[in-house]
């Protein structure tokens, strides 16, 4: 997609020009928004407050207040090490905070267990790809739908009762699998797939439960630069769909083409926040993540001062 | 050497009462290992509260056949539901010690002086299967086809047995290609991807603990009726191992991987013991080399040797897929 590319050249200067309607909205909710940690979003979906995890004399998370606006696409940057996936999994109920509170949609998520956070509808993605190595691809598909009437013990033994919703339920994996480009793969076994086609898989699994907001952690890590460009694509679909999505991500080209807001961690803590264009040139972010190598600018200005 | 006879001795094995045991067996255990990825190494234990949930309410305090069913069916609901409710948030191996803990406690409670008044201590409990035969349909006499022949009680016994492993069979193969099954295999993968997506992973392990469970009691039922008597040496962890190594032999996570590695497995265990007593009887092997006694330890070796070839050269068992081992590897 010749055109997608172009759009991901970081040297094009406004993007914003060519938004469609939900990115205009996007952009318009945080017209208003203060530019500081822990700032206060129009319509958050997700309200974070005092979460902490340690483990043994280190602090990895340590967030104060942290909300997200329902409809964004929001990007979690900061340096290895900083906490992003051990924040996730807190967020997520796979870890469980020390102190803190967190609500989505307004009701509280603390203490609810992992598999109760993703049928609230916030599902989310592993760094660490999990494919189910020994299922089909449409197997791992059809094993996120919600609401399966053949998951029941008794009804699974007569399959009359579910087979009719199985059939609607491959109908749409198989959608997205086409729009995942893993339709040629459907009857192979998910693990005889490369790395970057597990993290496409892993993505369209999980939109399969249906989510309202979805945390991708690193979906790019590994994916090849063409399939990088329809997995941004696909991201800002979502958004388009009317899903919201925290990311965690490491590419800086990649957070600023399709990000709303930018939350920046380090050593557990959010260090910043703001939009994708004032966060790149915040001088606390670059101390702490970004170094003086982020930006065409900086490394003219350092060429234009040897010491 | 009389081929015909160790032959005949082997289609016997073949189908006999230790087959369908060992099958019903590892029919559960497959569904807890192979399916689910489950480590139970307390099967044994399932068919010891069965067996003697049945003898012990038949025996000591008159309860009809049906019912004394219903209690061992019960014990192994409940014996599932004990092991697995503290265990099974916690990582595989707790489940894979307090099995293999709570099976030899079962055997050795049931082997108790103390208790001896109920269970008959380490000579068993007898006096219960009356009623299992009396309901008997088959006419006295011999039965069989071809070498096998059997008198009613066995030919009964037998019925009731094939006819549990093919109902078994059948459950397991309608559950596993259903969406429940689908679960349990995800289970088995990677059980925080299948959190992610919003099923409830304790939950689904306890009704593949207890599913497992009761259809390896339904084994307990068998060697108690066939043998008429339970006795606690009938439980103990070598069992278990069988049950495994049936599994595997046979081909995990598939629907009659457990019914043909029994099979072969007692086949295999006659076929060796026959043939080397034979030889043995017929001088072709001297006492400096092989004593008598020693015929039943060698045996085992040999079937040994064959599952070491068998592993080495079909490591994903008679029927299984060798492309799914394969992704193991990555
Ligand atoms: N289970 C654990 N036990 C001990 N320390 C842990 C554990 N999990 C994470 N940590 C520590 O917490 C800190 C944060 O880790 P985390 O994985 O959240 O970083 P991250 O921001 O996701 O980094 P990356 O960008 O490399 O993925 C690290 O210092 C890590 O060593
Ligand atoms: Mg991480």
């Amino acid at each position: 997609m010749p055109a997608d590319l172009t759009k991901a050249d970081p040297a094009v200067p406004d993007r914003t020009k060519a938004g469609t309607p939900r990115k205009d909205a996007a952009r318009q909710a945080f017209a208003g928004v203060e530019a500081v940690p822990g700032s206060a979003k129009p319509d958050p979906i997700l309200v974070v407050d005092g979460v902490t995890r340690r483990f043994g004399g280190l602090t990895a998370v340590d967030v104060a207040h942290v909300e997200v606006q329902r409809g964004s696409i929001t990007a979690l940057i900061g340096p290895n090490g900083a906490g992003k996936s051990t924040f996730f999994n807190l967020l997520t109920g796979f870890d469980k905070p020390d102190v803190g509170t967190w609500t989505f949609n307004g009701a509280s998520l603390s203490g609810v267990p992992s598999h109760k956070v993703a049928r609230r509808g916030m599902v989310r993605t592993f760094q660490l790809t999990k494919a189910l190595s020994r299922l089909t691809v449409m197997q791992n598909m059809l094993l996120g739908a919600t609401g399966q009437k053949g998951e029941n013990f008794l009804r699974a033994i007569f399959p009359m009762t579910w087979r009719a919703q199985e059939k609607a339920n491959t109908l749409r994996a198989e959608e997205l699998l086409v729009r995942f480009r893993l339709d040629a793969k459907r009857n192979d076994f998910a693990g005889t797939m490369s790395g970057g086609q597990r993290k496409l898989l892993e993505m369209a699994r999980a939109l399969m439960v249906g989510p309202e907001m979805v945390m991708l952690d690193e979906p790019m890590a590994g994916v090849n630069p063409a399939l990088t460009q329809s997995l941004l694509t696909h991201v800002k679909s979502l958004r388009e769909e009317g899903m919201t999505v925290l990311f965690v991500e490491h590419d800086m080209d990649m957070v600023r083409d399709i990000s709303d807001w930018v939350l920046v961690m380090a050593q557990g803590k959010v260090i910043a926040e703001g939009p994708p264009e004032q966060i790149m040139a915040n001088e606390a972010v670059i101390d702490a993540y970004l170094g003086g190598h982020h930006d065409a600018p900086l490394q003219d200005e350092e060429q234009a001062a040897p010491r | 050497m009389d081929w015909s006879l160790i032959f005949s001795n082997a289609l016997a094995a073949m189908v006999g009462l230790e087959t369908v045991v060992f099958a019903l067996a590892a029919i559960g255990l497959n569904v807890h290992f192979g399916y689910t990825g489950l480590l139970n190494f307390g099967q044994a234990a399932f068919l010891a509260v069965a067996g003697y949930g049945l003898a012990i309410s038949v025996a000591n305090f008159g309860f009809s056949t049906g019912a004394g069913v219903v209690i061992g069916l019960t014990g192994a609901v409940v014996l599932a539901l004990l092991l697995g409710a503290p265990t099974l948030r916690l990582r595989a191996d707790y489940l894979a010690i307090v099995t293999i803990a709570a099976a030899e406690i079962v055997r050795l409670v049931f082997r108790s002086v103390s208790l001896a008044e109920y269970t008959g201590g380490s000579d068993g409990q007898g006096r219960f299967s009356e009623g299992f035969y009396s309901i008997n349909p088959i006419a006295i006499g011999r039965y069989g086809l071809g070498p096998l022949d059997f008198d009613e009680r066995q030919t009964w016994v037998l019925s009731v047995g094939w006819t549990l492993v093919g109902l078994s069979c059948l459950l397991v193969f309608l559950l596993m290609r259903s969406p429940w099954g689908r679960v349990l295999k995800a289970i088995r993968e990677d059980e925080d991807a299948v959190r992610s997506l919003g099923k409830n992973v304790y939950f689904y392990k306890l009704q593949s603990l207890v599913l497992g469970g009761v259809l390896g009691c339904l084994a307990g039922f068998m060697t108690a009726w066939g043998n008429t008597v339970v006795q606690p040496d009938n439980f103990s962890t070598e069992t278990t191992f069988y049950a495994y190594t049936i599994v595997i032999l046979g081909g995990a996570a598939r629907v009659l991987g457990p019914v043909v590695g029994a099979a072969i497995f007692w086949v295999l265990l006659s076929l060796t013991d026959n043939i080397l007593n034979q030889a043995k009887n017929a001088g072709y092997i001297s006492d400096a080399i092989l004593t008598g006694f020693q015929v039943g330890q060698v045996r085992l070796m040999l079937v040994g040797l064959g599952l070491m070839l068998l592993m080495i050269f079909r490591p994903q068992g008679l029927l299984g897929d060798r492309r799914e081992l394969a992704l193991d590897a990555r």
